[in-house]
């Protein structure tokens, strides 16, 4: 009994993450119809970005973070203002060429800067070991992944359902045309999404460094996990995707446990299954373009 | 009537053997016999041609947009590696025909899931099931030997007669019989009547629909040829190289294979022969420069070209080759494919 609740917490837990690091997927390619396999880049970024900081310059872990934040959030920036906009409407076969160009690019030159080989941020000692809570052990940085990640998911669902920018970027989604008409200024409503879409990307990408484990060939290698999180989830709000982080963590982490010679057989198989069932995805709807 | 046998005319003229392309592969031959030092490298062009070859089938003539054709590659790799070290059969060709037989199963058993589906869910299904083959493999290591790979594969003579030499020259006019021969087949395909179809449909399969083509039929008959083509180039790869190893299925061999295509132009059948061609050169040329990353010179060559725009570099480009390629394809193949874009 006290392995299942070890398994859900674990599997919530890399949920979470799964979750802060797609969501910004989520909005691009889910929402505005861009297949940015390149997503994987900006966490590794953000990863790297705080890695340096926090070992090279003795930053604390908690300065890393945000400035991990906002340092993907400028590349993001600065990249959709200079390539990804010409490619909005493109055909899926371009923007597929150049965001795989991108990832290997990426890949190799943080290759060639950082090496080829695992790093590992240094995390505060008190995030260290575990606590024991009614004899399940739970970790203490993953207890305060799921603390942060939590906040952000709630933070994110209040912008986007009470805010001004949140519906108007609901209404950029839904029709850009008539958005546009109502005198929204749509392509800086997408900037502005996407930069705060990588700048989570990075965020969970520092996070993860101690779970996932952060090397250069992090974008290739979790690319799916991202994409099966959009697919699965669907784009109709922020929900699906959350939903389909926390199934896809806890299946992961169980599949890990009970049968861990398949591998990420499951996780392939299901992914493949529910879209060949439902192709905009288990919550979802067809994007507005 | 006379509006019909206008078009038949027309596809007839289309279909014929122009002079340039006799002199592309009159070309190719050259080549073969000039660079007797270089057959391993021409071998890999080869290869990687007939895999491109594959892709554009799909890519270019159906608008099948795949990011795991690897996985056909891979199956047909380990099929012919697997009956060389067992044993099962020995003789290389037949070997190749059963390898390509059984990556054309998995083909066809896959397509129902690929042809279902917009572009982007294909994406993902072609990727997933690519990468769910890599993790069996790596799952049942015992068959397929990890990530060492199949180790001591030992090829028998082609036909009993031509064993494979050490310095590949066998082994590469082995691989350029098999592209010739796949590249005829390929070729009477898409002028067939049935390739026609496969054109209607990547530009519009509303319309291809209306006017009676059953449209995922075709699109089920050319996504299982293309897997046997793919087949076919991983069971060369594995007869000519002796090896198979996991990476058969990396997704990098997918999309280097996208950027092979891209680069040689989709929609018509050179284009992948010279992408290879191109593309390994480009390769060859980056990792001299810098040995570990020439996967970063790809990945530029990859932003520039979507960034210029496929047909406008390709106009810029190829405006020299392309006065060849307008002759290979019998007319103003490179701007005049529209690469279904059609939003």
């Amino acid at each position: 009994m006290t392995t299942l609740f070890t398994i859900l917490f674990d599997g919530v837990a890399y949920g979470m993450l799964l979750f802060v690091l797609a969501c910004g997927l989520a909005v691009t390619l889910g929402l505005m119809n861009f297949v940015n396999l390149a997503h994987g880049a900006f966490a590794m970024a953000g990863g790297y970005i705080c890695a340096v900081l926090v070992n090279q310059y003795g930053w604390p872990f908690f300065a890393g973070l945000p400035l991990a934040f906002v340092a993907s959030a400028l590349i993001g920036a600065v990249l959709e203002r200079s390539l990804y906009r010409h490619l909005y409407n493109r055909s899926h076969l371009d923007q597929v060429l150049f965001s795989v160009g991108l990832v290997f690019m990426s890949v190799a030159a943080v290759d060639y800067i950082m090496g080829s080989s695992r790093i590992f941020i240094k995390i505060p000692e008190a995030l260290e070991g575990q606590i024991d809570f009614f004899g399940v052990g739970i970790g203490r940085y993953r207890l305060m992944i799921i603390v942060i990640c939590g906040l952000l998911t709630a933070v994110l669902q209040l912008i986007l359902a009470r805010t001004r920018f949140g519906s108007r970027l609901r209404a950029a989604v839904d029709d850009p045309r008539a958005a546009s008409g109502l005198g929204i200024n749509v392509p800086q409503v997408f900037a502005f999404t996407f930069a705060f879409g990588c700048g989570l990307a990075g965020l969970g990408g520092a996070l993860s460094a101690e779970i996932l484990g952060l090397d250069p060939y992090f974008p290739l290698k979790f690319m799916i996990y991202f994409l099966i999180v959009v697919t699965v989830g669907g784009s109709s709000s922020i929900t699906g995707p959350f939903l389909a982080s926390l199934l896809l963590g806890i299946g992961d982490v169980a599949g890990k446990y009970y049968v861990p010679k398949l591998g990420p057989f499951v996780i392939y198989t299901i992914m493949i299954v529910i879209l060949i069932w439902r192709p905009n995805g288990l919550f979802g709807r067809t994007a507005a373009r | 009537m006379s509006a019909q046998t206008e078009v038949g005319n027309h596809a007839r003229a289309h279909a014929r053997w122009h002079w340039s392309e006799v002199a592309f592969w009159f070309v190719v031959m050259c080549c073969a016999l000039l660079f007797p030092s270089r057959y391993l490298i021409m071998t890999d062009i080869v290869r990687l041609a007939l895999f491109a070859l594959s892709l554009d089938l799909i890519l270019g003539y159906a608008g099948i947009v795949s990011l795991g054709h690897a996985a056909f590659f891979g199956v047909g790799a380990y099929s012919a590696g697997l009956m060389a070290l067992h044993g099962l059969i020995t003789e290389p060709l037949l070997a190749l025909v059963l390898a390509g037989l059984v990556a054309m199963t998995l083909g066809f058993a896959t397509s129902f899931l690929v042809i279902r589906g917009a572009d982007l869910t294909r994406l993902m299904v072609t990727l997933g099931i690519a990468l769910l083959l890599e993790a069996l493999a790596e799952r049942f290591s015992n068959i397929t030997g990890g990530t060492d790979g199949l180790q001591g594969i030992e090829m028998q003579p082609i036909l009993g007669l031509f064993a494979f030499d050490m310095f590949g020259r066998v082994g590469f006019f082995y691989c350029l019989a098999v592209l010739f021969l796949l590249f005829l087949l390929a070729r009477r395909i898409v002028h067939s009547p049935f390739g026609l179809s496969l054109r209607a449909i990547r530009n519009n399969p509303l319309r291809a629909a209306a006017i009676g083509i059953p449209v995922n039929r075709r699109l089920v008959a050319i996504y299982t040829i293309a897997a046997f083509y793919a087949g076919i180039s991983g069971a060369l790869f594995t007869q000519s190289t002796a090896l198979a190893s996991l990476d058969v299925f990396s997704f990098e061999r997918s999309a280097d294979l996208m950027l092979v295509v891209v680069i040689g132009g989709t929609g018509y059948l050179y284009g992948g022969l010279i992408g290879a061609l191109v593309f390994r050169m480009l390769q060859e040329v980056f990792s001299t420069i810098t040995p570990q990353y020439w996967q970063f010179w790809i990945g530029l060559v990859l932003v520039v070209i979507v960034l210029l725009g496929r047909q406008r570099m390709h106009r810029w480009v190829l405006w020299g080759p392309n006065l060849v390629i307008r002759q290979l394809a019998g007319r103003k193949a490179i701007v005049a494919v529209p690469e279904s874009d059609v939003p």
